[in-house]
């Protein structure tokens, strides 16, 4: 079984994002980028499936400008076997995202489609979901455990109040929650071997979608800033603070 | 504008994320709400008392009984030939549904709306709330999810909406429910409670934060939370997190104990009306944003709290 997996370049989560200062965005210029998080969770998903004898390659694959050839690269140092770069300065929104993976879909084949279940860029949380829409696959969204049976794949979700389980005909759509697994680091020697990997680069019109965007961005600004309070000195000042705002048992 | 809103449930009762989704689908226009599942009347009787609601669609099929995306989003997509607008909660059942749904509608959905600005207008966060986006639909029809803290809850009654069955429905054959662990507790809910009182790793462990934080919250009638580092820890189940990557929460009053303040919590947090931090470093970042901060050695103030309040 192959599974394809896409991932996406974003800011990196550990930099604070500056809004511009002309509120068209947020300020990408200098600073470091890396791979989706979540996406990363979906390619150590992948290669674990993989090591267990379950998945028999694993494809990477980005939409995104030249520079996520290096997003790609990461994934083949972490253990993908070949990558697809889809290449496109546009900022492509998520449905026109599904609509390239479900035509890459019809070419690979794959047993599993494996997102992350949103990029912590645009906070979207919807390719995986509409690209399962698209191919008529069904879903198993915010997984923490995926377990391959046959031909169907058992996910377990991370729900509002807990957890569900869902059994799913393959081939079948799964996007990754936090807990699933906590991805790895590349070896040095696996980064010098995934520069050798193959990479394909082709482009949005090589799959026939059309990557105007449907949602106009009219501003980006700052959100609301919050003031600092007070200090209060001790317990009692701040049981009385409570009681007067009518907080109490 | 004709707009139909998902209302969540749990088989017996409507949800509170379903109120909030009203009030943001009469910004827009008329509001008729789909009640799906499996043996939902009483759920629809209930909704047709929501204020402000027309007609309330049920569909009432097995295969709707565990919101599974495969069989509700084509059903959603029928009923939108005659609507305007899809709105649903941003709970995980929205979030599973409602792409589905755009995609079969060749829609691009604005997720987690904060605000309705226009007939096609909204604002939404991006970058977990670190930035604000307005954003613009060009789509014939919408496809929305709601941030439940951003919107007034609609009132329970007050309503007059009329229920009428709708699509027989089908199971699509390629998903089952298998089962759920969902936490049984004996308070509100994190994302609808009044007051919520959270956990961070400065706890240190599983049994400080049940013998610290489990009292106060119990004599408040609390919600329990916790920082995605108190999770990550292990000190409590991942459903107590709060924050961009666990439950984004708006309580009248949030307590932040022992919690440092890392962005990621502070997106989920930072829209409560009341924010009190007990942290024994003066320089938290928590403290920034409390309304009323305490400096003080956790273990000792907030036992003392919960005596005295």
């Amino acid at each position: 079984m192959k599974i394809l997996v896409p991932v996406k370049r974003v800011l990196d989560y550990n930099v604070k994002p500056r809004v511009k200062s002309d509120g068209t965005g947020v300020d990408l210029a200098n600073v470091k980028m890396s791979m989706n998080p979540f996406d990363e969770i979906g390619i150590e998903e992948a290669i674990r499936l993989k090591e267990k004898g379950v998945a028999t390659e694993v494809v990477a694959v980005s939409v995104g400008p030249a520079k996520a050839q290096e997003t790609l690269r990461t994934a083949l140092a972490m253990g993908a076997d070949r990558a697809i770069l889809v290449q496109t300065d546009d900022d492509v929104e998520p449905l026109a995202l599904a609509k390239i993976f479900k035509a890459i879909a019809d070419v690979e084949a794959p047993g599993l489609v494996i997102l992350g279940k949103q990029a912590i860029d645009g906070d979207n949380n919807q390719t995986g979901q509409m690209l399962a829409a698209l191919t008529g696959w069904a879903q198993g969204t915010f997984a923490s455990a995926v377990n391959v049976e046959g031909d169907h794949v058992s996910v377990t979700r991370e729900v509002d109040g807990g957890l569900e389980t869902v059994k799913l005909k393959l081939p079948a759509i799964v996007t990754t929650d936090l807990r699933l697994n906590e991805p790895r680091y590349a070896s040095l020697p696996n980064i010098m071997k995934a520069k050798s990997k193959p990479l394909d680069t082709k482009t949005p019109a090589d799959y026939g979608v059309d990557t105007t965007p449907r949602v106009k961005m009219v501003k980006v600004s700052e959100p609301p800033v919050r003031s600092a309070g007070v200090k209060v000195a001790d317990v009692d000042e701040l049981v009385a603070k409570l009681k007067a705002m009518g907080v109490h048992s | 504008m004709k707009t139909l809103v998902w209302v969540e449930h749990d088989g017996s009762a409507v949800k509170d994320a379903t109120l909030a989704v009203v009030t943001a689908a009469s910004k827009l226009g008329e509001v008729h709400l789909l009640v799906a599942g499996s043996g939902v009347d009483a759920v629809a009787k209930e909704a047709a008392q929501i204020a402000g609601v027309g007609k309330v669609h049920v569909a009432d099929n097995a295969a709707f009984g565990h919101n599974l995306p495969e069989n509700v989003a084509p059903l959603v997509a029928e009923l939108m030939a005659s609507h305007d607008a899809f709105l649903a909660p941003a709970t995980t059942t929205g979030k599973n549904i409602a792409p589905r749904v755009a995609a079969l509608l060749d829609v691009m959905q604005i997720s987690e709306i904060l605000s309705v600005e226009g007939p096609k207008t909204f604002t939404r966060p991006i970058y977990a709330g670190n930035a604000i986006a307005t954003v613009e639909s060009s789509d014939a029809k919408l496809v929305l999810t709601v941030r439940g803290t951003a919107f007034d809850k609609a009132a329970t009654s007050g309503g007059s909406g009329t229920i009428e069955a709708v699509g027989a429905g089908s199971d699509a054959g390629i998903s089952t429910f298998v089962g759920a662990e969902i936490a049984k507790q004996d308070r509100p809910e994190l994302t609808s409670a009044k007051i919520i009182v959270s956990g961070g790793r400065a706890l240190g462990s599983s049994e400080k934060y049940q013998e610290v934080i489990v009292p106060l919250a119990d004599k408040l009638n609390a919600a329990l939370g916790a920082s995605r580092a108190a999770v990550d820890a292990g000190y409590v189940p991942n459903d107590y997190q709060v924050g961009q990557t666990g439950k984004i929460v708006a309580p009248q009053v949030y307590f932040a104990i022992g919690i440092s303040g890392a962005i990621q919590h502070l997106a989920g947090m930072k829209d409560s009306k009341t924010i009190v931090a007990i942290n024994k470093d003066e320089d938290a970042p928590i403290f920034q944003v409390a309304d009323f901060g305490l400096v003080a050695d956790l273990f000792s103030a907030v036992p003392d709290l919960t005596a005295k309040i």
